[in-house]
């Protein structure tokens, strides 16, 4: 059977007319080619793979093989070729231009990492074969462990978290194991109001209340309410360092004896690790525990939304609570302990990992060495700078000072122009760009967030710079179309979210 | 260093346009006496050296693919098609961010929206999120989901339940009042395991969690199950760590499952030795404000055109913060992208025909090990896995196998130390299994013992 017959008119996505523009046969629109969804091209009975000859046998399935059609459309290979290359064309990557998405370090993602994770002998072996046959896997999650350690001055690190909020889980954990290990029942725990949405979520996750911290005039946590906020109840405070105002928290030592001294942990969240990679250590900053996200500071790709990885690194006082499993060394090479033994809280995940984003990252470290992960985080800060420098007289930076390597602005600008910081973004589409981050952090309004990376040319830096200039212009100048229909030039215009959470639909149906 | 592009010229003209002499006056925040700290760790390397470093490290490994291989339990070496891996490599995916801007990430969308689609129609559910973390992850969301929906805290697992994926709902759960109940796996009699699920429901119980195929192989009809759970105003949880057997065996939705949660590892993702993988999610229509993760749902740009956009973000951490139904956010997108590539190219034709040969590899795979002495076969019923009663402990066995460059299984010790299972080995067969392989199987083993 066909599922195209059914489905929606596979027109659907219609044809742009402008004045003087006439109306293709085809759907298409030169290069911007229309494309149904598959269950609108493909049919049941179409495969693309050599479907194995096989023999008919008794089967032993219960008698619960499956009857009913299940539905999956299937297309040809090089129907699926081109499905999936003209989906591809509808989408911005680092690889196409400048993507300063502040908070989620969109780097360059070399592709000699793609390469190492395909080497069969990372990516064609199974977590369960016998020890002595994968010992050249687990020292390499030593080894990648070893700089993990060793670039933030940590004893011990987790390796096995997923992502950055899995990580956070595993920090958390590992806190609240410590607290009552030691009888000490706590249920509080602080976050400053400009953390990542996942903090507070994660504290909720584990069983403690979460209470937000103030920032000060300048952009860092207000150590005296934190001070006055933290006493016996409070079991950790997490603080994100350089913080998403792009700022280092310059009490941050302050801070942390505060922490312990009220006999709580200080978790650092690591997302903003690649400011200070080779510049400071965490672990000479009273950090108890800190997750890193593989696939912002070293690179593994974003993939247009996962997969991660966020290790753990912790102090002494957390370390014998790192779950299982991990990597032990002795003479005979290397082994795993895969069961709870001793304090450790327990496992987060089947099997030991993201071995395909540790060979990717261990594959950038390497290339970068010591000495180029370091130059990678002054890049990374001067980048930012210059931006914070070139536009400080016609954008409103929120805050006095240099950055680190993220320039927040807010929406004084724009005050009376009639356009909003969504618009600002939205027109930066039509530039070539991807915007930057908006409406984070919360603590500024209309804030816009923009990490330029160190991946990024002067040349382009110049380039964007003149464009956000320009935009700046056209706004105070009272261009307000420009603005408030943008993006005009993108393959799409702007979609109504509105309806689509009003009425879901969140799969394609038959005959709809 | 090859990968940043600031020359020294640059570096100077930029400091001076800052108003700064140096570039450490901008880490002037940072406390003078960390700053700049010796790290203990080699200078940069070539793309030939760091090539040449890492693939010596690989070749100290036993890749799955050069040797007889029966390796399952939770994770499956299958044939993925070069299109899948080529195709997932275009930098537009690969270097794309989470679809927050709709209007330059429909390409993501898009495949996000048929992926739901697939999965909801391989599960026989109603609707499915964007992927989890992995299948495991995905169980513990299930389990605490269940919690959300009946406001009630016991859950039971069944003792066919994976045991990392038990030890993970053990410790996602340890700091919640939830209470766990776990059952022991009884690899030779499957639907005593099953009423033992049964029997563990009560008024108290939000949830039980099953597994189908079993960590052990048995393929079983949950319908009872269900009914029990339902009977209780429980949920049922199945979970599936072999998608591929979504092709042949009734699907979850047709037994009676509120909650489907599964590994997609084996369509379209490699072994990888354990990550990423690609936990799926699929549930009925009635609970999916209750979902954790990222979901893409349809709509209409501003000239009425189809398009897709993330929706009711209003369950998640970046809205809700600490009310968030879960606290993820990254999740496994590309993983996503493989699967629904490979499900693209399989189609429905080509699942069942996949299926079938796994099934077939497993039912030669019995029949070899049933002729070896001193084996027992426990399985009636299977997919492409199946488990072996052993006359030595099974961990010496794997271990003299791989000697002889074979990979026979995962014994089951492994997995459930101290659970009196020493004698007994999974072994999986899947479409990637020659006939070859069963036979030098068949003969190492008769030497083993």
């Amino acid at each position: 059977m066909s599922m195209n017959t059914q489905g929606r008119p596979t027109g659907v996505e219609g044809v742009e007319t402008q004045p003087g523009q006439f109306e293709s046969f085809s759907g298409h629109v030169g290069l911007r080619l229309a494309e149904p969804l598959i269950f609108e091209l493909g049919s049941t009975d179409t495969t693309g793979v050599d479907v194995p000859e096989v023999e008919d046998f008794d089967m032993c399935l219960g008698g619960l093989e499956r009857k009913s059609e299940i539905g999956c459309p299937g297309l040809s290979e090089p129907d699926t070729v081109r499905h999936y290359t003209r989906l591809s064309r509808r989408n911005y990557g680092i690889d196409m231009g400048v993507f300063p998405l502040g908070s989620c370090t969109m780097k360059h993602n070399p592709r000699l990492n793609e390469k190492m994770a395909r080497l069969p002998g990372f990516g064609d072996i199974h977590p369960l074969q016998p020890q002595s046959t994968v010992q050249g896997a687990l020292g390499l999650i030593d080894e990648l462990a070893t700089w993990l350690m060793t670039l933030t001055g940590m004893p011990a690190v987790a390796m096995s978290p997923k992502a950055g909020a899995h990580g956070e889980l595993c920090g958390v954990m590992a806190i609240r194991a410590a607290l009552e290990a030691r009888g000490d029942a706590r249920e509080i725990v602080l976050c400053p109001e400009s953390a990542h949405g996942t903090n507070p979520a994660t504290a909720a996750f584990c069983g403690y209340k979460v209470k937000s911290i103030p920032a000060k005039e300048n952009g860092r946590v207000d150590i005296e309410a934190l001070k006055a906020a933290l006493d016996d109840t409070v079991a950790a405070v997490m603080i994100t360092n350089p913080n998403t105002c792009g700022l280092f928290e310059t009490e941050i030592r302050e801070i942390a004896d505060e922490i312990h001294k009220a006999g709580a942990f200080f978790y650092a969240d690591g997302a903003n690790f690649n400011a200070i990679v080779g510049k400071a250590r965490p672990g000479d900053l009273g950090v108890d525990a800190m997750h890193i996200n593989l696939h912002k500071t070293f690179s593994t790709p974003h993939g247009g939304g996962g997969p991660g990885s966020g290790p753990v690194v912790f102090s002494d006082a957390l370390k014998d609570f790192a779950p299982v499993p991990y990597v032990v060394k002795d003479a005979e090479g290397f082994h795993l302990v895969e069961n709870k033994e001793g304090k450790s809280f327990g496992r987060m995940v089947a099997f030991h990992g993201q071995m395909g984003m540790y060979v990717r990252a261990l594959s950038y470290m390497l290339s970068h060495g010591s000495d180029g992960l370091k130059q990678a985080s002054e890049d990374a800060v001067l980048n930012a700078n210059y931006v914070l420098a070139s536009l400080k007289d016609v954008m409103t930076p929120s805050f006095d000072g240099p950055c680190m390597h993220e320039a927040l602005f807010d929406d004084r600008f724009l005050k009376d122009t009639g356009v909003t910081t969504l618009d600002f973004a939205k027109a930066m589409i039509d530039e070539g760009y991807h915007p930057m981050t908006m409406y984070f952090p919360l603590v500024v309004h209309g804030a816009m967030l923009i990490e330029p990376t160190e991946s990024e040319s002067k040349a382009n830096m110049d380039q964007f710079i003149r464009s956000m200039r320009g935009l700046a212009a056209a706004a105070k100048a009272g261009e307000v179309a420009r603005f408030e229909g943008a993006p005009y030039h993108a393959p799409w215009k702007r979609l109504d979210e509105t309806q689509a959470a009003r009425k879901p639909v969140l799969r394609w149906e038959a005959g709809e | 260093m090859r990968y940043l592009p600031l020359t020294g010229a640059d570096r100077e003209a930029m400091l001076a346009k800052i108003g700064v002499r140096h570039v450490d006056d901008l880490f002037k925040d940072v406390p003078s006496d960390v700053l700049n700290p010796t790290i203990d760790l080699p200078r940069h390397k070539s793309e030939l050296e760091v090539e040449r470093y890492l693939s010596r490290l690989a070749a100290k490994n036993t890749v799955a693919g050069t040797v007889p291989f029966f390796v399952g339990a939770g994770a499956y070496k299958h044939h993925v098609p070069a299109t899948v891996d080529h195709m997932i490599q275009r930098g537009e995916f690969l270097t794309a961010y989470t679809p927050y801007q709709p209007e330059i990430a429909q390409g993501t969308l898009q495949y996000i929206f048929e992926f739901q689609t697939q999965v909801a129609q391989l599960t026989g559910m109603d609707v499915a999120n964007a992927s989890m973390y992995d299948g495991s992850t995905a169980t513990a969301e299930a389990v605490l989901m269940a919690r959300r929906v009946t406001r009630k805290k016991k859950a039971v697992l069944a003792g066919s339940l994976h045991a990392h994926y038990k030890a993970v709902v053990e410790t996602t759960t340890q700091y919640t009042d939830d209470e766990i109940v776990c059952l022991t796996p009884m690899p030779a009699d499957p639907e005593a395991e099953l009423q033992a699920a049964i029997d563990a429901i009560d008024d108290a119980t939000s949830c039980v969690v099953v597994q189908n195929p079993g960590v052990f192989g048995h393929v079983l009809d949950l319908t009872k199950v269900a009914e029990a759970a339902h009977a209780k105003k429980a949920l049922l949880i199945v979970v599936v760590t072999e998608v591929m057997s979504l092709g042949l065996i009734k699907s979850p939705g047709e037994m009676g499952a509120d909650i489907v949660v599964g590994e997609g590892q084996s369509i379209g993702n490699g072994l990888n030795f354990g990550g990423p993988y690609l936990g799926l999610f699929a549930t009925n229509d009635k609970l999916v404000r209750q979902m954790p993760g990222r979901l893409c749902g349809e709509t209409v740009d501003a000239d009425g055109k189809r398009g897709f956009v993330l929706t009711l973000s209003t369950r998640e951490q970046h809205i809700r913060r600490e009310k968030a139904t879960s606290n993820i956010c990254t999740n496994s997108g590309l993983c996503a992208l493989a699967f629904t590539i490979h499900m693209t190219l399989l189609g429905e034709a080509g699942l069942r025909g996949v299926a079938k040969a796994n099934h077939k590899a497993a039912y030669d795979l019995k029949a070899a090990m049933a002729s070896v002495p001193g084996v027992e076969v426990l399985n009636q019923t299977f997919f492409n896995e199946i488990t072996l009663k052993l006359p030595v402990a099974a961990r010496a066995v794997v271990d003299t196998l791989a000697d002889r460059g074979i990979l026979a299984g995962v014994p089951a010790s492994r997995l459930y130390p101290g659970e009196g299972l020493d004698d007994i080995l999974i072994m999986a067969a899947t479409e990637t299994v020659t006939a070859d392989d069963i036979q030098a199987l068949a003969a190492a083993l008769k030497e083993a013992f």
